[in-house]
């Protein structure tokens, strides 16, 4: 049961990160890399503060999601002058540069020790300690994120979204301030990335830099593919299908060092299988295209 | 405000030392329609590239009920009231008809992000004001039947009717129009013509480029001929297609 639950929060983290990634990807069509490294800031504020500061989880998600939506200004602002696939580099830069951080500035980070001992959340005095305590928080963070994003892709702001991704011209000359659209729905995407990191550092308790690394980024934008670009219920769908495929695994009895390995192939192959046969992924009604 | 209301002072554009603009000057009354002729070449999409902002000119200014609108952003200039259409036919292919129009409509407030989390209600309700009044024009223009399917699935023809009714929806002063009719059936011609003529008693104004001298000819009150940037004749309709200056042209 626990292990179910387990699993459970995980869709949770991953169904937030989906969503959020595809607001950027899937509706705006700006393919990013730094995913993972905002989902790395919000654990790490969070494991920073709580440890060093002492202060409460509520404040802890307002910092992490304020400071990943400057981080995330920082980046948009200079990389949306630039087109397409540099800004696919640029997103990248972006997240080497976090994980270098993360393994490097030692005294504040702990390098590739990682932080531990994160302690369990209090909300109102109420302490989060079991798992499935966890469970409620992960979900109800994950069903607020969603009803925001729904609301944002049905509002004509995500309309102009939807423009933006087709034909960045004629949304101009439609007197739409694409720029501005564009770095608005990025820091949105990285402050909601960093609250996923926020509860992942506080239900583990421990966290390292392999967890935000380009593997995890890519992992990320492989659910927005498989789930369908622009098709919010479509990244919930396969975030629960990827991560609880490669839990089957273990059932089979493979040796937890080739399931890893696997693990990998499968993601690789399922992505193949998509574009070659399913481009739009589950739910998607766009190919994803550039 | 007569003349004064849309006026341009001698455009020039180079591209890597290429003379797409030299010197060119017109200006435009409220309610009247412009034909812009000439062979291909001639700049003629360039000069609507400039009035909407998408290219800066090397020199000269465009002005816009006395405001200079030359180097400001394209979407501010879309909003001023200037709206144009594109040669080659670009519209938001995926989104449904209807949704293309009522993205080209101007203050949304649904569009501000703190309108879609407060006071939401009041965007809700703006927003179906904005459905009826873009269904009103698509039946006006004879596309209320497809207004839910998506733009790329409509003909041709339509998809050039639907961008010149995104260009309505935005109750825009000034329409730039580039070849609104070229390459469509004959009966598509004839409503595009009629929806374009019908702008003349809206008090809107257009500039038309069209490789079709008999559409121009019909509904055009006035015509420049360009060619290799420049403005070679400039006058009515007959007068302009009985300029030797322009037989000449045509003729090399």
């Amino acid at each position: 049961m626990e292990y179910l639950i387990h699993i459970c929060v995980l869709i949770c983290i991953y169904v937030i990160l989906a969503i959020s990634l595809d607001l950027i990807t899937g509706y705006t069509g700006m393919l990013s890399i730094a995913h993972a490294a905002f989902y790395g800031v919000g654990a790490y504020i969070a494991a920073i503060m709580s440890l060093n500061l002492h202060s409460p989880f509520i404040v802890n998600i307002g910092c992490a999601a304020t400071l990943s939506g400057l981080l995330g200004l920082l980046v948009g602002i200079p990389s949306l002058r630039i087109r397409d696939d540099y800004f696919v580099v640029a997103t990248f830069a972006f997240q080497v540069i976090i994980l270098s951080i993360l393994n490097n500035w030692m005294s504040l980070t702990g390098g590739s020790m990682g932080l531990s001992g994160i302690p369990q959340p209090q909300i109102l005095g109420f302490r989060i300690s079991s798992h499935l305590h966890f469970l409620v928080l992960a979900c109800l963070f994950c069903i607020l994120i969603l009803w925001i994003s729904l609301r944002i892709a049905h509002s004509p702001f995500g309309r102009v979204l939807k423009a933006i991704r087709e034909d960045e011209i004629f949304a101009q000359a439609a007197g739409k301030n694409v720029a501005a659209f564009k770095i608005l729905v990025f820091v949105i995407g990285a402050g909601m990335a960093s609250i996923a990191g926020v509860i992942y550092a506080y239900y583990i308790g421990f966290i390292d830099p392999t967890s935000f690394s380009v593997m995890e980024s890519i992992f990320i934008i492989s659910i927005v593919i498989i789930g369908g670009a622009g098709s919010l219920w479509g990244s919930v769908v396969a975030a629960t299908v990827l991560v609880v495929l490669p839990e089957l695994l273990r059932f089979i009895g493979l040796p937890g060092a080739m399931a890893a390995n696997i693990r990998q192939i499968i993601y690789g192959s399922l992505l193949v299988a998509f574009m070659l046969w399913r481009p739009r992924g589950f739910l998607g009604n766009y190919g994803f295209h550039r | 405000m007569g003349d004064k209301w849309f006026e341009v002072h001698g455009l020039c554009k180079n591209f890597a030392g290429i003379r797409a603009i030299l010197d060119f000057s017109c200006s435009l009354g409220q309610g009247e329609i412009l034909g812009l002729i000439g062979p291909n070449g001639a700049g003629k999409t360039t000069f609507f590239n400039i009035v909407s902002g998408f290219i800066a000119p090397d020199r000269g200014q465009v002005l816009f009920k006395g405001v200079e609108t030359t180097r400001i952003a394209p979407y501010r200039i879309a909003n001023l009231g200037i709206r144009r259409t594109f040669q080659d036919l670009r519209l938001i292919r995926q989104i449904t008809v209807l949704d293309n129009v009522m993205l080209s409509m101007p203050n949304q407030p649904g569009e501000r992000l703190t309108k879609v989390f407060f006071r939401w209600s009041n965007s809700r309700k703006k927003d179906g004001e904005n459905r009826s009044e873009a269904m009103a024009l698509l039946a006006k223009a004879g596309l209320a039947e497809e207004a839910n399917i998506a733009a790329g699935d409509l003909s041709y023809g339509q998809q050039k009717l639907l961008s010149l009714v995104c260009c309505l929806s935005a109750k825009a002063e000034l329409l730039l129009l580039d070849e609104p009719i070229a390459g469509i059936a004959p009966e598509m011609i004839r409503k595009i013509l009629k929806v374009i003529s019908s702008l003349r008693e809206r008090r809107m104004s257009v500039i038309l480029i069209e490789h079709n001298f008999e559409a121009v000819m019909q509904i055009c009150d006035r015509v420049i001929f360009m060619d290799l940037g420049t403005k070679v004749s400039e006058g009515t309709p007959e007068r302009v297609r009985d300029d030797p200056k322009v037989i000449q042209a045509y003729t090399n």
